[in-house]
């Protein structure tokens, strides 16, 4: 168990895959803490292992070896089952090219993390309309998916991230498949989320970004460098 | 929004795929109810034919002595003495427990008689139930309307030299042939037909019966506990189901039986298998989706019920359109392979056995694949966004 007040702590975190014959070594070594509230950019180049810590930190990807710690909890020392309900509860995941349900209308995906919650269809609703209505995109509540645009497409999915009011968003290269004026806003959003007290971890490679984080973790080959 | 919300949205979504995916329910369902359905019109068209067939059941009185006679000759040049039934007591056979089921009851006396000096056959018989009994029989002349005609069979017409219109006697009694019989291959051509109470009139045997023709079938009344009840209802009497020619048939009905439950069998293993197979496929296109679902927090049990809900939806419907497609093949194909065959009508049990055997279906056969969404690794899952 951590000793620490961090929200997050990485300790001694490494991970190896088998590739045919070949090991190979997505992190290395990694060491550091994220508090509560801070917006931090996770840089590094494509293959540098940023993502593996992404998804290791949202408890998806068992390391080989080292811990996790979130709000004092031991990620892999869970079941798979607890680790789901973590997830349900403390994490919203903003991934790369959106991914949305294509066959669930934009009101659907986004009420999509409440429907393990056990929250009543009301309080989803109510719930769901209030994020809805911070992204913008109230009007199109019916559309499906593939008749939005990629910037809003990308708004569903951060509204969706943050249905749940989870205290840590993810965000994996938000504004990788979008326009710069487009990436601006989405930042401007989740800057917004920021100061409403959300901890956001991103990834990107994105040096345009960097602005908008109060801290930068640098990976590189595999090692972090704060 | 609910699980069930995600596997109808689905459903919705990909409305071939999921077709395609209850075609093989469907196929399955529609196979077993149009050869069920040919099973039952065979069936019930055997069983036409078995009650036109005549006697199934015949009564005798019980007796130590053996028959002489074999395939219509008789070799005994000794009389044995005949044992007889109370004609009253016959009212008895109404009281067993499968009396609704009796058809026709045809009680006969037999006994000799003189004619032109010959020794004849005379056979006393209720002449409304022996003709509902024997429809086959074919007459010229008339069969007899009052107690003092009688029928010929077509050997004693010819040996006697008589035709319908003489006069023969027996006893102290003038009879007038209303009819003879064609030929029949049976005893009736050697015999001399008359009205039961004159016939036992004739032969001294007024309230007494020889033996007692019975014909009795009926769908799930087996003929043998009719025999049995029977029996027990006249401890005197040896009851004998003549069970050759309703054998025969039942046993080809049963092979047909055998061999539509093999196919159904077959079909819906198919079936199965081609929903677990679909099924899986569907699995994997969703690896993405699965991720998806598994990242932002649902259970791999929530995920197991979405994968089994969508096998409950397609299960029933494909339980649903294979009963109503197999009924209305059942109902075009049956003229067309049965001769005079008339489609029974919608059984609406089988629909609703039907309706949960494809839904059980779909959902075992979906269990692996669901269990394998379950199962799948997040972190695998994610890899492919």
């Amino acid at each position: 168990m951590s000793q620490t007040q961090h929200l997050i702590e990485i300790q001694d975190l490494g991970k190896t895959y088998t590739s045919g014959k070949n090991l190979v070594t997505a992190i290395d070594r990694m060491d550091f803490c994220i508090d509560d509230g801070e917006f931090v950019t996770i840089m590094g180049q494509s293959g540098s292992g940023k993502s593996t810590l992404l998804s290791s930190r949202g408890a998806l990807n068992r390391p080989t070896r080292g811990k996790v710690f979130v709000d004092s909890l031991d990620l892999y020392a869970l079941t798979h089952e607890q680790r789901a309900d973590f997830r349900s509860e403390y994490l919203g995941f903003i991934f790369q090219s959106f991914q949305l349900i294509p066959y669930l209308t934009v009101l659907e995906n986004i009420k999509l993390p409440m429907a393990v919650t056990g929250r009543t269809k009301r309080e989803q609703h109510h719930m769901a309309v209030e994020v809805i209505e911070r992204v913008g995109l109230k009007t199109k509540s019916d559309r499906l998916p593939d008749q939005l645009s990629g910037g809003e497409q990308e708004r569903v999915a951060i509204a969706r991230a943050i249905v749940n009011k989870p205290p840590i968003i993810l965000a994996d290269e938000p504004t990788g498949n979008l326009d710069s004026e487009t990436a601006k806003e989405i930042m401007g959003l989740l800057k917004s989320l920021n100061r409403d007290g959300h901890t956001i971890i991103m990834v990107t490679h994105n040096t345009e970004m960097e602005k908008f984080a109060s801290r930068t973790i640098r990976v590189r080959d595999g090692n972090s460098h704060a | 929004m609910k699980l069930y919300n995600i596997s109808l949205g689905n459903i919705r979504r990909r409305k071939g795929k999921m077709l395609f995916l209850a075609l093989g329910l469907i196929i399955g369902v529609s196979t077993i109810v149009t050869l069920l359905a040919i099973t039952e019109t065979m069936t019930a068209d055997i069983e036409e034919r078995l009650n036109q067939f005549g006697a199934n059941i015949v009564m005798v009185p019980k007796t130590e002595n053996l028959s002489l006679n074999y395939g219509g000759i008789d070799v005994g040049g000794v009389s044995y003495e005949v044992i007889e039934f109370d004609q009253e007591n016959l009212a008895r056979i109404h009281t067993i427990k499968n009396a609704k089921n009796l058809g026709v009851v045809a009680p006969k006396v037999l006994g000799q008689v003189n004619i032109n000096e010959k020794r004849i056959l005379l056979m006393g018989v209720i002449f409304d139930q022996e003709l509902a009994l024997k429809t086959w029989w074919q007459k010229k002349g008339t069969f007899p309307a009052n107690l003092d005609e009688v029928l010929l069979g077509s050997s004693v017409a010819s040996v006697l030299g008589l035709s319908p219109g003489d006069k023969i006697s027996m006893g102290d009694a003038v009879f007038t042939v209303s009819g003879v019989l064609n030929p029949t291959g049976a005893s009736e051509d050697n015999a001399v037909i008359a009205e039961l109470g004159a016939a036992q009139t004739v032969l001294g045997k007024k309230g007494k019966i020889t033996l007692v023709e019975i014909s009795a079938f009926c769908r799930g009344c087996p003929i043998s506990e009719m025999t049995l009840q029977i029996a027990e209802a006249f401890p005197n009497a040896k009851v004998t189901a003549m069970k050759q020619a309703v054998m025969s048939k039942m046993q080809s009905m049963e092979m047909f039986k055998s061999f539509s439950l093999g196919v159904s069998i077959l079909v819906i293993g198919i079936g199965a298998l081609l929903v677990m197979v679909t099924m899986m496929g569907s699995v994997n296109e969703r690896t993405r989706e699965i991720g998806i679902f598994r990242a932002i927090g649902f259970r791999q049990t929530h995920v197991m019920q979405i994968i089994l809900l969508e096998a409950l939806v397609l299960g029933l419907f494909g339980g649903v359109f294979g009963f109503v497609l197999g009924n209305l093949v059942a109902w075009g194909i049956i003229p067309v392979v049965i001769k005079d065959g008339v489609f029974v009508g919608i059984n609406y049990q089988l629909g609703g056995l039907c309706l949960v055997m494809a839904a059980a279906l779909s959902l075992l056969a979906s269990l692996y694949p669901a269990f394998k969404a379950g199962r799948m690794d997040p972190s695998d899952a994610l890899r492919a966004l």
